[in-house]
């Protein structure tokens, strides 16, 4: 995983890219839950199918960038220079946005997200939602936008909408849910609605709110992961109707849950507000409409967030078993303990991560908004090349 | 007139004279030794020396490049490739046959005989220009095989594909020879370098009869390659044959059948390539969508390989397709690596095996995981590989075979080819996951495990690794082989 974010040359980022779903297909294949087989299976195939088509574009920009400049590279530093005709920005968008948008998952692609997480152990759910979630928009900040901006900025509304609509799919759907562990997946299918709008809002804050979110809701969605499986392993359930009243036995775990689920709603103070907040703030900057139908995600959030919070801790204990559950060990605090202190560092005093990004993110921009210029209009790269030149 | 005496030059066919001689030579010790005594692990270890000593030969070839007994016989890069795959493949077959052939009782002295015959037919078929040595070679490796499916005594399964494969072959064979016998009509020439110059010439007119041969010509290699709608024997034959020999099929027999069609339609044919490159667009698409999907469903392993190994030309058929002459090193490297995956699968399928007890169905690998995590590991290697998992050989012959069409600008070939192995992908997981998530279903009996068998796996892991990571080397070996058509 590391190796693909590091890779700067488009072959090793792709092997890199489909390593990573071998190790991901035992650790849900042989540690999973019951429905173990058929997670996995769904999770390989689903990736796989949407990064072959990118091996494909990888080798058609590769062909394409030798027809231009006589160059064979792979290398991308090399490869963002390249200036492609708008139809076949198209087609490689399309095979680049498929191939994350599964790995987001974006809404239509996520259907393979509840199952996997469902099935996975905790560890793997952790890693799944922590790391690799965010291949998929990194892929996008890294590659299919800076490769192909006009693509890009033509497929905005298209992205936008397909986001919005998993914003509030995703919350609906947690609504619903019966198993905690799914809550929780889809409540990350709506988060990463968030991310994907704020970088497609191609401002500032909507893109440096989208990488925070990234880092947030690896934290708090993690967080979440982690104490469902610490109540699993207490009682072997995760349906929400066999609890109830939990924090009269649990006042520890009760806290911690309750601190984590507040950051995943975006509360102020801890660190998912900062950057749904920035998201939203973009979002209405570059359209009105879309900030709208994103700030309703923030209300069915804290519902479903809220509700399930109340139907797992509070009320009356109306399981026997659920009256001897110890509470949290030593070692499980320190884990959360770890968490929480990155929920409210985040939130309270976000600065220091925005320092870091505040510079290449605004490079970022700049240099996206100069080449799309340039692609629209020959004119354009003339003059940015004098200016070069200059 | 004046009779020419050709030069004698028996100096290049050194590897195919000891390979001749090694399986005269089983043959006779069959003959006189047979009967009284055990002579299966003789004849195996004779037909390994024979085999490595021929590999050490030909690999001392390479960069030569001459033509011999009035250009009946070449020596080139390309024929040195070929032959060499030729020859680790028997030499991996044979020692995957050692302790086989023991367990399902069969004829000893002759099998190994056979295979050797086998493998000569196939070296002579790579390494000529000229269409009556293609023609020899490949009947010399057909008629051998055609028996060798047969030898499992007793087992009416293997009888049947032994007749099968004769009859469908002998008749694929015809359609070969007619077609050489058309072209040959038209120019009135059976070197395929000279046809090239002829046809290129001004007294050539296209004429259908020269059309209509280059047509069978494709159709008895289609045949021999096993590409759809020229594969219906294939899974029935796959599946019937002794496991060894099914290996030997799918690799050796693939590679050397792909090494001719390479040479004659890259050299003869290549100014029409608009002729036939359509055709051979069809051809893929189907071979590859066919295959898998029919992969998809199978149960037995045997079956399921026998489909796989079908995709897998179609993979191979789309460089084919292409044309490129440069690009054509990918089809060498596929099919080097494709050799070492499918050996591997095999030798994992043989060494599960018992007498009378294939265990090929997919439920007989429930579980593999728990009780021989080694092999479960290295099968599992294999069929990432198959599925195209970097980092492994698979995934390299794919990305070399990919960028060749794309670099041709046949987008939906490649698109067409991506899918088709993201549909592959589920069957090979489907083995993955019977061997680490189930629970063993019934009870297999202990492998017999020899260190023959082991350091074939273990060959074929260290390939597969070894030509993922660092293709380099291998790649500029397939290039160097394909310079042939360059001149």
């Amino acid at each position: 995983m590391i190796g693909a974010l590091c890779a700067l040359d488009l072959v090793l980022f792709y092997i890199f890219w489909e390593l990573m779903l071998v190790p991901m297909y035992f650790l849900i294949g042989v540690w999973g839950g019951p429905r173990r087989i058929y997670a996995a299976i769904k999770f390989f195939l689903f990736t796989m199918v949407g990064s072959v088509l990118m091996l494909l574009a990888i080798l058609a920009l590769y062909f394409h960038y030798n027809g231009e400049t006589g160059i064979y590279t792979f290398n991308i530093l090399e490869l963002y220079k390249a200036n492609i005709p708008l139809v076949k920005q198209y087609w490689l968008f399309a095979a680049f946005a498929l191939s994350f948008a599964i790995k987001v998952p974006m809404f239509p692609f996520h259907t393979w997200l509840p199952d996997a997480h469902t099935e996975a152990p905790t560890a793997g759910s952790v890693i799944l939602a922590g790391v690799l979630l965010k291949m998929g928009t990194y892929g996008f900040i890294r590659f299919a936008i800076p490769l192909f901006p006009a693509a890009a900025f033509a497929a905005v509304p298209i992205i936008s909408w397909l986001a919005i609509v998993g914003i509030i799919y995703g919350a609906i759907m947690c609504i619903m849910q019966t198993d905690l562990k799914r809550l929780v997946a889809y409540s990350s299918v709506s988060h990463l609605g968030y991310v994907m709008l704020g970088i497609f809002a191609f401002n500032m804050q909507g893109l440096e709110g989208g990488i925070y979110q990234m880092l947030n809701h690896g934290i708090s969605t993690g967080g979440l992961f982690l104490i469902v499986g610490m109540i699993y392993e207490r009682r072997h359930t995760r349906m929400i109707a066999d609890f109830g009243g939990l924090s009269k036995v649990m006042p520890r775990l009760a806290a911690f849950f309750m601190i984590v689920t507040l950051s995943s709603i975006a509360l102020p103070g801890t660190n998912g507000f900062v950057g749904e907040f920035l998201i939203l703030l973009g979002a209405f900057r570059s359209n009105m409409l879309y900030g709208v139908l994103a700030a309703t995600g923030v209300i069915l959030g804290a519902v479903y967030m809220l509700w399930m919070f109340q139907r797992v801790m509070f009320g009356q204990i109306t399981k026997e078993e659920n009256r001897k559950l110890l509470d949290l060990t030593k070692r499980e605090t320190a884990i959360l303990c770890a968490i929480v202190f990155f929920v409210f560092l985040m939130g309270m005093y976000p600065k220091p991560f925005f320092k870091k990004m505040d510079a290449s993110a605004e490079n970022y921009l700049h240099c996206l908004q100069m080449k799309n210029f340039s692609s629209y209009s020959p004119g354009g790269s003339m003059q940015i090349k004098q200016a070069e030149a200059k | 007139m004046v009779f020419i005496i050709p030069e004698l030059a028996f100096g290049w066919i050194i590897p195919e004279i000891i390979i001749a001689i090694c399986a005269v030579f089983l043959l006779l010790l069959a003959a006189f030794f047979g009967k009284k005594q055990d002579i299966g692990k003789l004849s195996g270890v004779i037909s390994l020396i024979g085999a490595g000593l021929a590999l050490a030969f030909t690999c001392s070839m390479w960069d030569a490049n001459t033509n011999i007994f009035n250009s009946l016989y070449t020596i080139d890069n390309f024929g040195t490739f070929f032959k060499a795959t030729a020859l680790i493949v028997s030499l991996l077959v044979t020692l995957l046959s050692l302790r086989y052939v023991e367990r399902e009782d069969m004829i000893k002295g002759e099998y190994y005989s056979l295979l050797l015959f086998s493998v000569l037919g196939m070296m002579i078929m790579v390494s000529s220009n000229h269409f009556i040595t293609i023609f020899i070679g490949l009947e010399l490796m057909s008629i051998s095989i055609y028996v060798l499916c047969g030898l499992l005594a007793g087992n009416p399964r293997s009888a049947e594909a032994s007749l099968k494969y004769f009859l469908l072959g002998a008749f694929s064979t015809a359609f070969l020879l007619y077609g050489m016998a058309l072209v040959y009509g038209t120019t009135g020439l059976l070197d395929i370098r000279e046809i090239a110059g002829y046809v290129l010439s001004g007294a050539f007119h296209l004429s259908p009869m020269f059309m209509v041969g280059l047509a069978l010509l494709i159709v008895g290699f289609g045949f021999k390659t096993a590409s759809v709608p020229f594969h219906m024997w294939t899974p029935d034959v796959y599946e019937g044959a002794p496991t060894s020999i099914t290996a030997f099929m799918a690799t050796g027999v693939k590679a050397a059948a792909f090494g001719a069609f390479l040479r004659v339609f890259y050299t003869a044919f290549a100014p029409f390539l608009e002729g036939w490159s359509g055709i051979l667009w069809l051809i893929a698409v189907l071979t590859m969508t066919l295959g898998n999907i029919t992969a998809l469903v199978q149960d037995n392993i045997k079956r399921m390989l026998a489909y796989s190994s079908i995709a897998h030309a179609g993979y191979i058929l789309i460089a084919f397709t292409i044309g490129d002459k440069t690009f054509s090193s990918s089809i060498l490297y596929y099919v080097l690596a494709y050799t070492f995956m499918n050996i591997g699968a095999f030798a994992v399928v043989i060494l599960l095996g018992q007498k009378d007890a294939e265990n090929t169905g997919i439920e007989s690998y429930a579980g593999l995981a728990g009780r021989h995590p080694a092999i479960a590991l290295s099968m599992t290697i294999f069929l990432l590989s198959l599925a195209g998992v970097p980092p492994l050989a698979g995934f390299m012959g794919k990305f070399y075979v990919l960028s060749a069409a794309i670099k041709a600008k046949y987008y939906w070939l490649a698109v067409i080819g991506v899918l088709n192995s993201a549909v592959a992908a589920y069957y090979y997981l489907r083995v993955i996951m019977h061997m680490y998530f189930r629970e063993p279903t019934e009870e297999l009996g202990r492998p017999e495990f020899s260190p023959a068998y082991a350091a074939v796996i273990i060959v074929c892991v260290w390939a597969l690794l070894h030509m993922g990571i660092f293709p380099r080397d291998f790649l500029l070996i397939a290039q160097k082989s394909v310079s042939i058509f360059m001149q």
